[in-house]
């Protein structure tokens, strides 16, 4: 979708601070200048057209009681599609991502105990008949930021 | 730990809020609980950190942030806090985290870094590589986007 100069500043306004208030999208508004009403469409249309993939919270996994890791995973070219159908079925599997290297297939995996853990990684082996799935959980965060600063 | 309340919040906030004039007070009506304790209770969870961020979740391709790579770097145990922190500083790095190694995978430290274009990927990850004095390092760019979802924590 294309987005105008005030598209882009309510994005980078509601990326790190939405208002927990009453009236969010009046204060939205009020910050940028516009109406409610004008708020309240722009981000419809930017939630529509998928440009916004959420709107609401993210959450600290571990914090809620999760435990997740990174996997990565090689996969012959003319498997990569069943194979991904395979690890995307997983709800705990939250991304997936084919990268340019011999471990060519990476996603995240969550789930709420270490046993459930291991045991989606076992189950996503088995299914998909790759033995070798290296786990890599963080074992220390310099940095987290999921918001992008606009132009 | 959770409250069976808080754990209801959660459950609406996986939802997505609504897209109307007052939001908290329709979450509430669908809880039995007033805008205000909604409001108050959001706030606290994002106090504690619970909540890291509370707004939108942007698909970042979609704005011309177009190229990604995971650069993985095999840092000294000696200089992991070091080098993390450095490459913490830079804009372009969304991410950097500590993993293990493993026999054929040297690299501990992980960073996404973002930009326009694979060069300006290049030239961040070359950036790093002099700021924190690490020489050994690949850039791993994503050439497709397989699954990109947020968690359900509860159901």
């Amino acid at each position: 979708m294309k987005t105008d100069q005030i598209d882009r500043k309510i994005l980078n306004l509601i990326q790190a601070g939405f208002p927990i208030s009453p009236e969010p999208y009046r204060e939205i508004g009020d910050a940028l200048g516009i109406s409610e009403e004008n708020a309240l469409a722009r981000i419809g249309n930017m939630v529509d057209s998928g440009l916004i993939r959420r709107l609401g919270a993210i959450f600290d996994s571990k914090k809620l009681g999760c435990h997740s890791t990174l996997c990565a995973m090689q996969v012959e070219e003319s498997r990569i599609d069943e194979v991904a159908a395979v690890v995307n079925s997983y709800p705990g599997v939250t991304h997936n991502y084919l990268r340019e290297h011999q471990l060519n297939m990476w996603f995240t995996a969550t789930a709420q105990s270490i046993e459930d853990l291991e045991q989606m990684l076992n189950q996503i082996k088995t299914e998909t008949g790759i033995n070798d799935i290296l786990s890599l959980p963080a074992e220390k965060i310099f940095k987290i930021r999921v918001n992008f600063a606009l132009d | 730990m959770l409250s069976e309340q808080d754990r209801q919040i959660i459950i609406e906030l996986q939802k997505g809020l609504p897209l109307a004039s007052r939001p908290f007070r329709l979450m509430g009506e669908r809880l039995h609980l007033s805008e205000e304790t909604i409001i108050k209770r959001i706030a606290f969870l994002k106090g504690s950190g619970l909540i890291r961020r509370f707004g939108a979740a942007v698909r970042h391709r979609d704005l011309g942030i177009k190229a990604n790579a995971m650069v993985v770097w095999d840092v000294p145990g000696y200089k992991t806090d070091e080098a993390g922190g450095i490459m913490a500083g830079f804009k372009e790095v969304s991410h950097c985290y500590q993993r293990p190694r493993y026999q054929g995978w040297p690299y501990n430290l992980f960073t996404m870094v973002h930009g326009r274009t694979r060069d300006e990927c290049i030239r961040t990850a070359e950036q790093i590589s002099i700021a924190t004095g690490i020489k050994k390092y690949e850039l791993l760019f994503s050439t497709a986007e397989l699954k990109k979802t947020s968690m359900r924590y509860f159901e």
